[in-house]
């Protein structure tokens, strides 16, 4: 028993599936992070990974280039995160409810559009990511395979994650997103534009989660499926939460709820005796216990999730 | 001396207030020009036009002998007019530095360099004898401190003209003092000042020149030299002011009706602690507790009110055990409390003002019956206050975020007072208010001490400590420095022990030996 525990979560197919399921994660944190950090929460993100999803199995259907596929569905994440800004933004709406509104939305909108254009008979298999080993990195003992042996949307994570986190700390235009999130008036007095920055950020997040939408369409599953981003969507809101808004640590949290999924996984595969649901309700239990841990210790930017209005 | 900006003859209306009335304002060069006036007179509004924060309906503007139309903040601070606002415009969890740069280009490029900025930012305040730390977050700095950075970010982005509006009112006197200097300092390097403040000794203290506002209108300009402090306060109010209090003797009951023994309060930082705090405060008199703000003043406040359960000690109001009671179990005890920040502890800004009357007894017969609101009777009893305790509002359903400074305080004080209460809590509760406000907020506090309540008056301001105590306790970072009597305090005495000076040490080496 121990010895097949071992052989089944101690290998590097173990690891390299962690880091496989938890990329999207990370990318999306590091989305959402801009947009929280510039005081807008995006609830909406699961239905910006769904848009991306969509948007990166067409692109790649007409083009036969999964490369084109992921730019579409990082256009597909912006324009949903767009509306998102101009309700939340320009209109001041409450923003958890416009999130939910787009949701649900957006939920609806994919599983239409994909059903009028392939209708319900079969889906179509489309130009897909495969695994490309990065030469000599990949080589590393360990960890090479682990880390560098995914598909390229993996390494485009990294660099994203790297990116975000070099713009928000390293740059003047990081430093204005942070301080609209914490305190926008005192932004607006000194002649920053806050509403421009706010759009900014959430459109930012917004390609961000539609990239990581590309992952089940275009790395995993190589088509699209309804509801296919399975409510990681709000994982990614508690990844961000217990990353206490750095991109870099989101990127380790994302890991272990990467880590989670791999196990529910192989739970299932194992056989023995528990339920494969409970397997499934994995990454969602340790979601809820990290919450619920976590309540009220964190660094939540200031001024997030209150619109500005000038007066 | 050249004239450096006039304002002329500005007028702007809000809703309802004509803010500004056919202003005019001439500041020159060098000088630190004090804008005096009581709240509601106009000053912010007059500074918002100036700093480009909101359109005057009529009236221009002469910046260096030109005519210019101020278009926004950016615009203004282009021209060389900087702003310190009343309420500080710096994100709380952002260090001196990031705060000084934001908004500017400190470098070529969009890349951050802090090292390199932090060094060009300290050479600007060593010139200017700023004493701020540049590593820590701006929520961890004294007040004084964050006012420091806030003339820092001004100057940084090439003030010329630097209005600061209120300066004083979150200082502590020995940090007013370093403002002074402060001012003093840029008026030698050849920047102008102007000085907002509705207190009289500090505009005779500090300004060369000084206009009155009252009530939208300037009034007067003098030279400040010139001016005597009778004259201008008459000015400023429109009336002859009588800034004595007339109080009667004390008459001792002894009667306890506050008994604060042996307190304890650890926090994890800060010096908001108490550590053996022992006061007791009896029938009839005002026992004044002065103090630094930030010294345990808080955390007794916490404690008096239920909001916070002491490590030990016990605290005793009107015969009653209160140590760890909730907030409601104290309120329904005949005392009256009021709190030292009236828009975030003493009343709800959204709600309206029949709603804020009856937040300490809305649960109760009569103003609900079987957990129903009875709104006719709590309305009834609101107008009923509004009129005794003469609240400016054309109505009770007005909501409080609404009202000005001195009517939102009479409100609390009918809210507070109209019980009649045995014991009364004040902390802080002049702050922000202009002399009439002021005047009235005594005069109740005297007339429920002489009708026989206990006062415990919780204060930084040393004037109102030695104008309304009858005895004097002092706190400092969370003990009682010792007790006087009133007539035997002095200020220099009380300062001493504001600053961590015990009374023993005080009188001891005094006493012949
Ligand atoms: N944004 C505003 N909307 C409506 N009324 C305002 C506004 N700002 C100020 N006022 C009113 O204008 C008058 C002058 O206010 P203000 O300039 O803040 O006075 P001061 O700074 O001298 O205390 C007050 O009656 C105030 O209620
Ligand atoms: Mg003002």
């Amino acid at each position: 028993m121990l010895s097949t525990f071992a052989d089944i979560f101690l290998t590097v197919e173990f690891f390299s599936a962690s880091v496989r399921f938890a990329m999207p994660l990370a990318v999306a944190s590091s989305g959402e992070i801009i947009s929280e950090r510039g005081g807008i929460v995006n609830i909406g993100l699961e239905g910006m990974m769904l848009a991306g999803a969509l948007g990166g199995m067409m692109g790649s259907f007409y083009t036969n280039s999964p490369w084109v596929g992921m730019l579409c569905g990082i256009l597909a994440g912006g324009l949903v995160a767009a509306i998102h800004a101009f309700m939340v933004v320009t209109l001041a709406a409450d923003q958890v409810v416009s999130g939910a509104a787009l949701n649900i939305g957006v939920l609806g909108m994919t599983t239409f559009v994909f059903r009028a254009v392939y209708g319900i008979t079969e889906r179509p298999i489309v130009a897909h990511f495969e695994a490309w080993p990065v030469p000599v990195l990949s080589r590393i003992p360990f960890i090479g395979p682990i880390l560098f042996s995914q598909i390229p949307l993996v390494y485009v994570t990294y660099v994203v994650v790297a990116l975000v986190s070099v713009v928000l700390f390293r740059t003047m235009w990081g430093l204005g997103i942070q301080s609209v999130g914490e305190h926008p008036r005192a932004a607006d007095s000194v002649g920053l534009h806050v509403d421009r920055l706010r759009y900014m950020a959430v459109i930012l997040c917004g390609f961000l989660a539609g990239l990581a939408g590309t992952f089940f369409s275009l790395g995993q599953l190589y088509t699209f499926i309804e509801g296919m981003t399975g409510g990681r969507g709000f994982i990614v809101l508690a990844v961000v939460i217990v990353a206490n808004w750095s991109p870099t640590r989101a990127a380790l949290v994302a890991l272990l709820f990467g880590a989670a999924e791999a196990v529910g996984l192989r739970l299932q595969a194992l056989d023995i005796g528990i339920p494969y649901h409970f397997a499934l309700a994995f990454p969602y239990v340790l979601t809820l216990i990290v919450y619920a841990g976590l309540a009220g210790r964190t660094r939540m930017p200031h001024a997030l999730g209150l619109p500005y209005v000038k007066d | 001396m050249n004239s450096l900006l006039r304002m002329e003859n500005i007028t702007k209306i809000y809703p309802g207030v004509v803010a500004n009335d056919g202003v005019n304002l001439e500041v020159t060069e060098g000088e630190v020009h004090a804008l005096l006036g009581e709240n509601g007179a106009g000053k912010t509004t007059l500074m918002n036009i100036l700093y480009g924060m909101t359109m005057p309906d009529e009236g221009r503007i002469l910046w260096q002998g030109e005519s210019v139309r101020i278009a926004g903040p950016k615009h203004a601070t282009d021209l060389g007019i900087g702003m310190v606002h009343q309420h500080f415009m710096l994100v709380p969890r952002f260090t001196a530095v990031q705060n000084i740069i934001l908004g500017t280009s400190p470098q070529k490029g969009p890349w951050l360099d802090l090292k390199n900025v932090t060094k060009q930012i300290q050479k600007l305040a060593d010139q200017y004898d700023l004493e701020i730390d540049f590593d820590t977050e701006i929520q961890d700095l004294p007040l004084g401190m964050r006012q420091r950075v806030e003339i820092l970010k001004a100057l940084f982005r090439g003030a010329h003209l630097l209005v600061m509006d209120e300066p004083t009112a979150v200082l502590t006197p020995a940090e007013v003092e370093t403002l002074f200097q402060i001012l003093r300092n840029l008026t030698r390097q050849g920047h102008a000042t102007i000085f907002i403040s509705h207190k009289l000794e500090e505009v005779l203290t500090v300004s060369d020149r000084v206009t009155v506002l009252r009530d939208g209108h300037n009034v007067a300009t003098q030279i400040t030299r010139e001016a005597t402090k009778p004259g201008l306060a008459q000015l400023m109010v429109g009336r002859p002011v009588v800034l004595e209090v007339q109080k009667s003797p004390v008459r001792p009951t002894g009667k306890t009706v506050i008994d604060i023994d042996d307190i304890w309060l650890e926090r994890e930082h800060g010096r908001d602690q108490l550590h053996g705090v022992s006061l007791r405060v009896e029938a009839g008199e005002i026992l004044g507790l002065a103090g630094i703000n930030g010294n345990g003043q808080r955390a007794l406040l916490e404690v008096l009110c239920g909001l916070t359960r002491p490590a030990r000690g016990r605290v005793t109001v009107l015969d009653t055990d209160v140590t760890g009671r909730t907030p409601r179990e104290v309120a329904a005890l005949n005392v009256g409390r009021i709190p030292e920040d009236r828009t975030t502890m003493g009343l709800l800004p959204p709600l309206t003002i029949w709603e804020n009357l009856a937040l300490e007894a809305y649960y109760r017969e009569p103003m609900s019956r079987w957990g129903v609101l009875r709104p006719k009777v709590i309305a009834e009893f609101a107008r009923k206050l509004v009129q005794e305790y003469d609240v400016r509002t054309p109505n009770v359903e007005v909501k409080v975020s609404s009202l000005s400074g001195g009517n939102q305080q009479k409100l609390i004080l009918a809210r507070e007072l109209h019980h009649e209460p045995q014991a009364l809590i004040v902390a802080n509760a002049t702050r922000g208010l202009d002399v009439g406000a002021i005047e009235y907020t005594y005069q109740r506090i005297l007339e429920r001490r002489d009708r026989g309540a206990g006062v415990l008056l919780i204060s930084s301001d040393l004037e109102e400590i030695l104008c309304l105590s009858d005895r004097i306790a002092v706190i400092h970072a969370g003990q009682i420095m010792g007790e006087i009597l009133a007539e035997e305090a002095d200020r220099s005495m009380v300062g001493m022990m504001m600053t961590g000076t015990r009374l023993e040490a005080i009188e001891g080496p005094a006493l012949p030996s």
